[in-house]
């Protein structure tokens, strides 16, 4: 493979567009197929429109490649239509429709070819399936995979569901009580987020990176950071580092319990199941300490962070985990200690390790189907550099594989918390903002608590974003919730849910 | 069993004391904004410096803000001469649109109690269907956190219900997204009269952080009548359930 084909950038690196040959599509997918082949996996697939309108589309790959610890990008440029690659590579296909609804040319060949949010077109004019431009695609409004013979019968669940949960529809394919095969449209929390970043950064757009999901506010918020730092030439201090990551363990250790507690309601388990709901407040409460906001608002800014944590929140901080940590181990041993938990969760919504290999997930339930995952781990920047030995991996896929994953990650977190506490650098907490620079494209990919969130920008010839693309770890792993359901009872619908717990709103954008 | 028993007792009684004491919240908590006086004659920087427009002047040259619009943000970017900032104030729900358009020298309107049919209604056992319509799932979680034993939403008589059938209201988060309209609608048609409506957080209020997007509407109020805003991006838990038991006359 010639360098000259394709760009490698680092967790947060920067490269100029001009760098980036734009490949014939062909060489391109013959490139990124070949990528696959020695173990890479797609971090991001996204279109762009071309700085000159009318000509197609340009796309860029973006691959993740654990074993060196980078990324190697290839870029393209299709007109109204281009060869799938997904029957090759199942883990395209979600990326393949998005560009097909983004951009309104068309994956021949794709064989599941269904909108993704549906959303309109970004160009005007081109529909993928021949819509009428001027009226808004129905949301839902797709040909369904059926199931027929006697004795199949179809479930639809949502948008609105039984629970305080984002909206979401769902169709189960059943004979009796087997699950057959399951579809998960969504699309109903699409608030049209990547458009209004076009020509950003605005004023507000630091609020909207907050919100893309809210339960990982600090993991967007700092994905979002480390690419404008990147495009403005820096990092942001070390002390910053420090309480980022102290931010992100902290949100990791209040959703992971709160998973936790959330399967165990789910089973009728209602001790931990109540000891959980309670925990899981005293750690957005940790967070709140810090930057006042529970989930985190206002605390990772550009050029470092807005609120330092000083000895004395530091100590504060210390006596608030010593008191949440003994309570939280009792918690969630006396869960998975007990045989009749046990029972209900082993082999239950299993989904096997080349299944999750061909889907591209990540994060816990990448891990929990025995694949080694984390960008901590692999893409280390920040204080992770120096501090993150400790990746926790599971074997079987089921659903206790992933609550044992939380379970283990929560000890680790703990840990680090009180490590980086320990250890806190001196100096500043935040860097003055640089202008970004023009004609360049930067990327950065956080281990968010559900996995990882990738941030891309391309840059105008004034610095100012052409595309600002977000893949929430939720778009690779709603396929892999699906794949659980495969044969199983559909009762086991909401704890398997409960397990992988995904973001609706993180997918739809 | 016994160690359920056992470790029942090292967690302990958790049950707030809300209402009868107020909450302690940590020091950096941003409640109701506070404008301090002095703004230099005909200075209008906030009304353009706030990004999601919460900032206006009035007729008498007052700063107000609309903390329907407001997101409390923590590096707030209206006033470089910092005059506006947030007290630790969390008591921040009313009952109409226009309350919440918070002037200077003047209380905040706080909800006041349902009218006399609706409370002998629903004063004593209030159910809600919740519709998530478009939000990050941050005002969820907080909705969803009252139910847990250290809130304990039930003591009030307040509960989060499965089916529209089974509710007298719905309680709304998100800015109502384009996708969302038809569903929320129908779920509020399918609640019994009477009912209310509770638009919780600046999405469901107006938009929030999306305000201006062609795919989120501009406002609860525009598509139901709403019986309680509660602002906050997203709001405390104890900003909801206060709003709630003012709502219920429990506060």
């Amino acid at each position: 493979m010639s360098a000259s084909d394709s760009v490698k950038l680092f967790n947060g690196g920067v490269a100029a567009l001009d760098s980036m040959p734009v490949l014939p599509y062909d060489l391109f997918a013959d490139r990124v197929l070949r990528e696959f082949s020695t173990a890479a996996r797609v971090a991001a697939y996204f279109g762009v429109l071309p700085e000159e309108p009318g000509e197609g589309v340009e796309l860029f790959a973006i691959m993740a490649r654990e074993r060196h610890g980078n990324f190697v990008i290839y870029r393209t440029r299709v007109g109204e239509t281009f060869q799938s690659l997904t029957p090759n590579c199942p883990q395209l296909h979600l990326f393949e429709r998005e560009i097909a609804e983004q951009f309104g040319v068309v994956p021949s060949g794709h064989p599941w070819l269904k909108p993704v949010r549906f959303q309109r077109s970004l160009r005007p004019g081109h529909d993928a399936w021949g819509r009428d431009p001027a009226l808004h695609p129905v949301v839902g409004d797709m040909a369904y995979f059926q199931v027929e013979g006697e004795g199949i019968h179809e479930v639809a669940v949502g948008p609105v569901h039984a629970g305080i949960i984002e909206p979401g529809h769902f169709r189960f394919q059943c004979y009796g009580e087997k699950v057959l095969h399951l579809e998960i449209s969504l699309g109903y929390q699409h608030r049209g987020l990547e458009n209004l970043l076009i020509g950003g950064p605005h004023p507000g757009t630091v609020m909207q990176m907050e919100t893309i999901a809210g339960d990982t506010t600090i993991g967007h918020m700092t994905a979002y950071s480390k690419v404008i730092e990147g495009l403005g030439g820096g990092e942001a201090p070390p002390r910053a580092q420090a309480v980022r990551a102290v931010a992100l363990e902290l949100e990791r250790l209040g959703n992971h319990v709160g998973d936790i507690g959330a399967i165990s309601g789910d089973i009728g388990f209602l001790p931990t199941a109540s000891f959980c709901g309670r925990l899981r407040g005293d750690y957005l409460n940790m967070t709140a300490a810090v930057c006042g906001s529970r989930f985190g608002r206002g605390l990772v800014r550009p050029g470092g962070v807005y609120f330092d944590i000083d000895a004395a929140s530091a100590d504060r901080l210390r006596a608030a985990l010593d008191r949440a940590r003994k309570n939280t181990i009792g918690a969630l041993e006396l869960f998975l200690d007990t045989p009749s938990v046990l029972a209900r969760l082993e082999g239950t919504g299993k989904v096997s390790r080349a299944d999750a290999e061909d889907l591209g997930l990540v994060g816990v339930a990448a891990r929990a189907c025995g694949i080694a995952r984390d960008g901590r781990f692999f893409f280390p920047n920040g204080i992770y550099r120096d501090i993150f030995d400790d990746m926790i991996i599971d074997e079987n896929g089921c659903v206790y594989a992933r609550t044992r994953i939380r379970q283990r990650e929560v000890d680790v977190s703990l840990a680090l918390v009180s490590r980086i506490l320990d250890n806190m650098p001196a100096g500043p907490v935040r860097n003055a903002p640089q202008p970004l620079r023009p004609e360049a494209l930067c990327l950065s990919l956080v281990e968010g608590w559900r996995g990882e969130v990738v941030h891309t920008a391309i840059t105008d010839p004034n610095g100012r974003f052409r595309r600002y693309k977000i893949v929430d770890p939720s778009f690779h792993n709603w396929s892999g919730l699906a794949m659980a359901l495969r044969n199983t009872q559909i009762s086991d619908f909401p704890l398997c849910n409960k397990s992988f717990n995904l973001s609706y709103c993180g997918f739809d954008l | 069993m016994f160690r359920v028993i056992a470790e029942r007792f090292r967690q302990g009684y958790r049950t707030g004391k809300f209402p009868r004491q107020e909450p302690v919240l940590p020091e950096p908590f941003r409640g109701l904004p506070v404008v301090s006086p002095g703004c230099p004659e005909g200075c209008r920087a906030c009304v353009q410096n706030c990004p999601f427009e919460a900032c206006a002047i009035d007729a008498a040259g007052q700063v107000t803000i609309d903390l329907g619009r407001c997101l409390f943000c923590a590096d707030c970017p209206a006033c470089r001469h910092g005059r506006i900032g947030f007290s630790r104030d969390y008591r921040l729900a009313v009952r109409n649109r226009d309350d919440l358009i918070m002037k200077p020298g003047q209380e905040l309107a706080l909800a006041e109690r349902l009218g006399r049919e609706l409370h002998r209604l629903f004063g004593r056992s209030l159910q809600l269907r919740v519709v998530s319509a478009g939000g990050c799932n941050a005002c969820e979680a907080d909705c969803n956190v009252l139910g847990t034993l250290v809130y304990d939403l039930g003591r009030f008589g307040i509960s989060f219900v499965a089916s529209p059938r089974h509710a007298d209201g719905i309680l709304v988060t998100g800015p109502v997204t384009e996708h969302m309209r038809a569903a929320l609608l129908a779920t509020y048609e399918a609640v019994p009269a009477p009912k209310i409506v509770i638009a919780v957080g600046a999405c469901a209020i107006g938009g929030g952080p999306f305000r201006g997007s062609p795919e989120v509407s501009a406002g609860l109020d525009s598509l139901l009548p709403v019986d309680l805003f509660i602002p906050g991006c997203p709001p405390q838990p104890y900003t909801i359930l206060d709003g709630l038991l003012r709502l219920l006359g429990k506060r």
